[in-house]
């Protein structure tokens, strides 16, 4: 009886499953969501925020609690967990170059605690069965692992998926990334499944008709390199298109449908994205941190971690997608964290494989590129990375720390300069651009469902 | 990944390039072995200099005592693409220079059975080679084999990219041709007053985009010439890319006149139309011939003085009438014959021997 006694002393919190309480405290929140950026302690319990409070109002908790369970965030800054809703995870089928555990762990050092998986893995995910494989507790997910399975039989174009037994078993969404749903007809039937289902069909924006044989963005950089060059009109064709046809639906079947435009990269894509907001067409996009740092000049001496698709492209597009980051255009940012195995990308540029990882410069990245070279408040960029992908794909009690949302927070040290070093990367792969390139921002702690998955 | 932090003194690549910070990897000649050719930028004036003294050097050496300048030394020729004129001159180069070559080509080879470049490359280095003559298909392929090896690579022609020893063959022909003596002093205002026009198939000619990064900095004023389909307007970037690497004022200028550009041309170098890396893209041949084609009648009309230059393979009857080629004019045949001049001098340097 004397346990029982004991027991009974300990803080009700510990009887219930061990680790379930954790207070982050010393920290200034940002909670752009809430409109929060102040000093206060954050308390999360059995997986939800708990409480978010002034400093000294859980100073008694504090006290009681082990350091074990605290973090120490002074200097820091405590906000949500950052989602980012286009990986690419390679599992199953292309394990030698991530596996999810590996590209969850590297969303983890990257402050993620919400990652959206890509269904072209080997086999295309494109059934309730092979989503329910990915999403298994067995593939070790250190964080929240999401999914977007193929809009079409094998992302083949032609015939759309089961949308309804796939939102049943959790799918978020619906995309051929890697490549567009070309023909107009199979889009408008999954952007018209889609709406039903209240999801997005998210599209890979590539006119493919117009990029055959190319390997970068066209212009002045391909032609001196010698390599054939996309055009930004591959891009805005297949956005014009597509917002075409969500004019069309809404005018004639009076349903409303979701698209969302992937990794928007030129100018003419994002004026297009634009006027479409403006007439008030439901349509969201992303841009990836690459687009907004680099330019096709960095692929240098045909450096193949250069190499993506959409391409890196010239100063004036580079330039767009930062204004139409700052302008609210954009809606979220999201990484296309896409990895290879280095023998895979140590080939003749025009036959290296496209992407490149971007878990874990993302948010050095923002800081540096948006929040200190372009002056955006860092709530702006913190929304850009939680709440609005959140809202972007509906997940409700994420992106935000209200009491009762999910126990996902990021902890930074938002005035670190450091360099990243693809050698010290969570990531299988090392195909970053980045390797020694200036970061802004360092992540301290990763929290995810309330357990740190992450100190740096 | 090249991360070269200094540049060798006198590299066209030392300069202002590195502080672009949306770029993160510049074209630096130094983060390669001494003696690559793997681009003409990477070539400083005083470098083109000493190549073409060296070529001038072994040229009048006797045929005994050039054939000890290199002798025991091992240089792999990697063909991955046809060639006719570039392989066999560089052959017969190395050959004359005492090098015992070996030739791998993709037809004949564990290329054929996948083998990447870096393999292929690590496997001839391990058998004894010391620098790599390649010709590729992809644009860039000779810095990757230069990156992977670590050894001197020259490149001989790498997809629509380059083919630097052409750029320098060209130069001799014309300094012998146009007067100024193969020994001529090499520097900015060399090619002052001299105007070469390029014509035709200019988007997919590493040939032109060679000799247009290189002429420019040797005081030529450089007229592309072609229809939109075969030259982009993209070309006029190589004058920022020049002027912002090598301090060159834009020399380098579309006229899409042919007759036209025939009018001031010092030199004429005229390029096949590349029927093989047209890719569905719509050319009317009868057309093209009728705007393009350097015959006899406009030749005397506009330029009856000028150079004829071609880098070979001709198409008779196409870009160029056999009656031109064959011609007085035509300097066609001696510039294939200087190619062996230029590749025994790239050929020294790149094994650190001055020729």
């Amino acid at each position: 009886m004397v346990g029982t006694e004991i027991i009974w002393q300990l803080p009700i919190f510990l009887v219930d499953m061990g680790m379930s309480e954790l207070l982050i405290h010393g920290g200034r929140v940002i909670d752009p969501e809430q409109g929060v950026d102040a000093a206060r302690d954050v308390l999360l319990r059995d997986g939800r925020v708990a409480a978010v409070e002034t400093p000294g109002v859980l100073a008694s908790l504090a006290n009681s609690l082990p350091n074990s369970l605290q973090i120490d965030a002074t200097g820091c800054v405590v906000a949500p967990g950052l989602i980012d809703i286009h990986v690419h995870l390679r599992e199953p089928g292309q394990t030698h170059k991530e596996t999810i555990a590996t590209g969850t762990a590297a969303a983890a050092a990257g402050g993620f605690t919400t990652v959206v998986a890509m269904p072209n893995t080997t086999p295309v995910n494109d059934s309730v069965e092979s989503l329910r494989w990915m999403l298994a507790t067995e593939r070790h997910a250190l964080v929240h692992l999401l999914a977007m399975p193929a809009a079409t039989v094998g992302s083949n174009g032609c015939e759309i998926t089961d949308f309804d037994a796939l939102v049943r078993a959790g799918a978020v969404g619906f995309t051929d990334d890697g490549k567009p749903v070309l023909e107009d007809d199979v889009m408008r039937a999954a952007l018209m499944a889609a709406a039903a289902l209240d999801v997005p069909v998210s599209q890979h924006a590539e006119d493919t008709r117009l990029t055959g044989g190319c390997s970068m963005n066209l212009g002045t950089v391909a032609f001196r390199l010698g390599l054939r060059g996309m055009p930004a009109e591959a891009e805005a064709r297949i956005v014009e298109r597509d917002l075409r046809l969500l004019r069309e639906i809404e005018q004639a079947d009076h349903v409303r449908p979701h698209l969302h435009v992937q990794h928007v990269s030129t100018e003419l894509a994002l004026r297009a994205i634009r006027a479409a907001k403006k007439a008030g067409l439901y349509v969201t996009c992303e841009a990836a941190p690459h687009h907004f740092t680099l330019t096709d000049e960095a692929i240098g001496d045909y450096d193949t971690n250069a190499k993506m698709n959409p391409p890196l492209r010239a100063e004036e597009d580079r330039r767009a997608v930062v204004d139409a980051l700052l302008d609210g255009t954009v809606d979220c940012i999201a990484t296309d964290h896409a990895p290879h195995a280095s023998h895979e990308k140590e080939v003749e540029f025009d036959r290296a494989p496209n992407g490149i990882t971007g878990l874990e410069t993302a948010l050095g990245l923002a800081l540096r590129v948006l929040h200190r070279e372009n002056g955006m408040p860092l709530g702006q960029v913190l929304r850009l990375m939680s709440a609005r992908p959140a809202e972007v794909l509906r997940l409700r009690g994420r992106g935000d720390l209200r009491v009762g949302s999910h126990a996902d927070v990021v902890v930074f040290d938002a005035g670190e300069e450091w360099k990243f070093a693809v050698t010290g990367s969570r990531s299988k792969s090392r195909n970053s651009p980045f390797d020694g390139a200036a970061m802004l921002g360092r992540v301290r702690a990763t929290v995810c469902a309330g357990r740190v998955v992450y100190r740096g | 990944m090249v991360a070269a932090t200094e540049a060798a003194p006198g590299r066209f690549s030392q300069s202002k390039s590195h502080t672009n910070p949306r770029s993160n990897h510049e074209s630096s000649a130094a983060a390669y072995a001494p003696g690559s050719l793997l681009a003409v930028e990477h070539l400083s004036v005083a470098d083109v200099a000493e190549i073409l003294a060296g070529a001038t050097r072994l040229e009048q050496m006797a045929a005994a005592e050039r054939a000890q300048v290199l002798a025991d030394r091992t240089v792999a020729l990697l063909f991955y693409e046809s060639s006719t004129r570039t392989r066999t001159s560089f052959e017969l180069a190395a050959k004359s220079l005492g090098v015992t070559t070996t030739l791998v080509s993709d037809k004949s080879s564990s290329i054929e059975k996948g083998e990447s470049l870096k393999d292929t490359g690590l496997t001839l280095r391990a058998l004894g080679a010391e620098a790599i003559v390649l010709r590729h298909p992809a644009s860039g392929a000779p810095f990757l084999l230069a990156r992977m090896t670590g050894l001197p690579v020259l490149n001989a022609g790498d997809g629509m990219h380059q083919h630097p020893s052409q750029a320098l063959l060209d130069v001799r022909t014309m300094l012998i041709r146009l007067g100024l003596g193969a020994d001529a002093v090499i520097d900015e205002k060399t090619l002052d007053g001299v105007t070469v026009v390029i014509v035709g198939d200019i988007r997919h000619s590493r040939v032109a985009r060679s000799n247009a990064l290189m002429l420019p900095r040797l005081g030529a004023r450089v007229v592309l010439c072609g229809p939109p389909e075969l030259l982009p307007e993209e070309a006029l970037g190589l004058n920022a890319y020049l002027n912002a690497n090598a301090g060159a004022s834009p020399a380098i200028e579309i006229e899409r006149d042919f007759d036209a550009a025939l009018r001031g041309a010092t030199v004429v170098m005229m390029l096949r139309i590349q029927k093989e890396r047209l890719e569905g893209a719509a050319l009317d041949l009868a057309e093209y011939v009728e705007r393009y084609q350097l015959h006899e009648a406009r030749l005397a009309a506009l330029a009856p003085r000028a150079l004829v230059m071609h880098p070979g393979p001709i198409i008779r009857g196409l870009e160029i009438t056999g009656e031109v080629a064959d011609g007085p004019q035509s300097a066609i045949e001696q510039q294939v014959a200087q190619g062996l001049a230029v590749r025994r001098a790239v050929l020294a340097r790149a094994l650190g021997v001055r020729g």
